[in-house]
């Protein structure tokens, strides 16, 4: 009897200050959702945005030899949108980029679809998989000089190719050409391409394909009308990367093309170099606004939200 | 479509490495039939679908459709077309262009396909939605679609896996009646595989029960009700209640054995030799909670569950080596003479009431 008395006793105190207790419930609910996105807010504000507008706002500064002087100057912009080094850097840049994308799609696309499809036990796709993803244990640029001595005017190559008599002289484009930037690009973000890709045809209804074939497709037909299109996803997941990776690149054009080719990313390092900060920053706004405008172009083609 | 061809299933195996899928199973499915497959999973059903669809190579044996061997024709060679369990419409494409799909692999222009698409969707009363993607449409609409697209190809048979699984229980009764209606409507042969009893009885012309990759009878569903085969099939089904035991005597069209237990029962049907095992059916709907006339129709049990179910009362008896013997009564006669759980009952049926089963030669 004194615990059920006890009891309507706390009811009707709760009940008398309904609206205190709720606002301290509300206002503690706020704050707690507030606390949870703090540290995320936090890191990507002073380490992604904040650099991103310190890198806008120097790029409009003025500069010589000595130092960098605040100003609103727009002069950094023309400087670079000017010049047609700028333009030639860009249209080799994008050069790379369409032969590096075209062929990692080609690489990545086989081998994502051999291992998909015409691996049968789970197990062995892993161990494919994986097999795939070891150069990724050394640093990339161990993995781009290593072409060097593969390369080189008296590399591996080169010698085996004398060697059997097949050519008289050693071939010269191999190494420190557009070839060897290319080659290098291919090697390092193929991967990026096969990821992605086997990740969606993974997630094909193998019923899909038994329809097809139902219906009287061949394995072409299978593989343009319903493994194409639904692989679509991850085909453009993959662009995404080697586009925008290849478009920032510098130190696989600098060292495969021996100093003989320029890419945007190239030419921002040797203003930086030069200590010329606001033309790099004018430069690197440019480039951030062009790789943007391509990734927001691949997106408004492929719908990608379903694969995230 | 009026060409409908006669399946004949010619001692056909399947085998997976070292376990036997199908055990070389023979069966001749008519001509404009609706015959359903009816097992367990892993008998065996599935497995025989696909092969007669070309999804499944045959081990050995022979497939004819019709007056042609199609054991070694790809899927569309074959005349027949496959409906996929979750329905397989390509998430890609929107219904014409689903339905359009086998068309446009046989280089049909795209005016044209799609046309002819667009009656089959109508066709299937689907035509309002020709514009949608699979995704927006609710199961049985996908059905249709999958349906249509699979009639698109005019073929001798459709072959259906578990077409109804995917589907709620209230849809899946409509979706039924739709099926049977269209099979009649087109006349062509139906192999439906389901693990349904209700679903098998309802649809087909005949029924062909597997158990362990072999048949265990193929007949019209009244036969596969009143004289079940085997032991599986009427217990399987459902609405016999198996006895087994040896037999003691048989002469004059009887037979009597003798269970574990001790009881004797008394079944029609021909002479066995004596300590033979043997099993019996008794139809759970016509055992009565009475005394019985004779000995061999009938035995004492205990009541182990009542389950009411509104108009038929079910009763589970232990007596007579079974642990689960049925009885169906109606309500009427359930609260006339109640029994509770515990209950010593006597129980007893006609000798009509009860069929000799067979065994399948292993």
């Amino acid at each position: 009897m004194t615990a059920i008395i006890t009891e309507d006793h706390t009811q009707i105190e709760a009940a008398g200050m309904p609206g205190l207790i709720a606002r301290i419930g509300r206002t503690a609910a706020t704050l707690a959702s507030y606390l949870q996105a703090g540290p995320l807010t936090l890191i990507l504000g002073f380490f992604f945005l904040l650099p991103i507008l310190m890198i806008a706002v120097v790029s409009f500064w003025d500069y010589d030899f000595a130092g960098l002087y605040p100003d609103f100057l727009t002069m950094n912009y023309t400087d670079t949108l000017g010049s047609w080094v700028t333009w030639k850097t860009y249209l080799n840049t994008l050069k790379y980029t369409v032969m590096v994308w075209g062929l990692t799609l080609l690489i990545g696309f086989w081998v994502a679809y051999f291992l998909a499809f015409h691996i049968r036990t789970t197990t062995m796709q892993m161990v494919l998989f994986l097999v795939c993803t070891v150069p990724f244990l050394t640093s990339n640029i161990i993995r781009m000089i290593s072409w060097i001595p593969v390369l080189g005017r008296n590399g591996l190559v080169n010698t085996t190719l004398i060697e059997m008599g097949i050519i008289p002289s050693p071939i010269e484009w191999l190494l420190y050409s557009d070839f060897a930037v290319v080659l290098a690009m291919v090697h390092l973000n193929t991967l990026f391409m096969v990821t992605p890709i086997f990740n969606t045809l993974m997630r094909i209804d193998r019923s899909l394909i038994e329809a097809a074939r139902d219906a009287g497709a061949n394995g072409w037909q299978i593989l343009w009308n319903v493994i194409i299109p639904l692989a679509k996803p991850g085909i453009a997941i993959g662009t995404i990367f080697v586009v925008t990776l290849v478009m920032a690149d510098f130190s696989t054009v600098q060292v495969m093309s021996g100093g003989q080719s320029a890419s945007v990313a190239l030419m921002m390092k040797n203003q930086m170099s030069l200590l010329q900060y606001p033309a790099a920053a004018a430069n690197a706004v440019v480039l951030l606004i062009v790789v943007l405008s391509m990734v927001s172009a691949i997106l408004r083609v492929v719908d990608i939200r379903k694969e995230l | 479509m009026s060409k409908a061809a006669e399946i004949d299933i010619v001692s056909v195996s399947k085998v997976y490495g070292s376990t036997t899928a199908v055990h070389s199973i023979s069966l001749k499915i008519p001509s404009g039939s609706y015959c359903c497959f009816l097992g367990p999973s892993g008998c065996g059903k599935t497995s025989t679908l696909r092969m007669i669809a070309g999804h499944e190579s045959i081990s050995s044996g022979d497939i004819r459709l019709g007056n042609v061997v199609v054991t070694d024709f790809p899927p569309a060679k074959r005349g027949t077309a496959m409906m996929f369990q979750s329905y397989a419409l390509f998430p890609h494409l929107d219904l014409i262009d689903n339905v359009a799909f086998s068309l446009k692999m046989k280089g049909i222009d795209r005016e044209e396909r799609r046309a002819k698409a667009l009656d089959m969707l109508k066709l299937m009363q689907m035509e309002a939605y020709a514009n949608r993607r699979p995704a927006h449409l609710s199961g049985g609409q996908q059905q249709r679609v999958a349906l249509a697209r699979a009639l698109i190809t005019d073929p001798e048979a459709l072959l259906l896996d578990e077409p109804l699984s995917a589907l709620d229980p209230f849809l899946k009764i409509r979706m039924r009646a739709e099926l049977k209606k269209l099979q009649k409507s087109l006349g062509i042969t139906f192999v439906h595989v389901t693990h349904s009893q209700e679903e098998a009885m309802a649809l087909a012309d005949m029924i062909v029960i597997m158990n362990d990759g072999r048949i265990e009878q193929a007949a019209h569903p009244r036969e596969v009700f009143e004289r079940p085969a085997t032991a599986f099939v009427a217990r399987f089904m459902g609405d016999h209640n198996v006895l087994t035991g040896r037999v003691i005597d048989s002469g004059k069209g009887k037979v009597t054995l003798e269970v574990a237990e001790g009881q004797t029962f008394t079944v029609a049907g021909p002479a066995h030799e004596p300590g033979a095992p043997i099993d019996i059916g008794v139809r759970t709907d016509r055992v009565r909670l009475a005394t019985p006339s004779e000995t061999t129709l009938g035995f004492n049990g205990v009541v182990s569950n009542v389950e009411y179910r509104g108009a038929s009362v079910k009763i589970t008896v232990i007596g007579a080596g079974s642990d689960d013997f049925t009885v169906i009564t109606t309500d009427a006669d359930f609260f006339e003479k109640p029994v509770a759980v515990g209950d010593a009952v006597p129980l007893s049926w006609g000798l009509e009431d009860a069929v000799l089963l067979g065994r399948l030669a292993a």
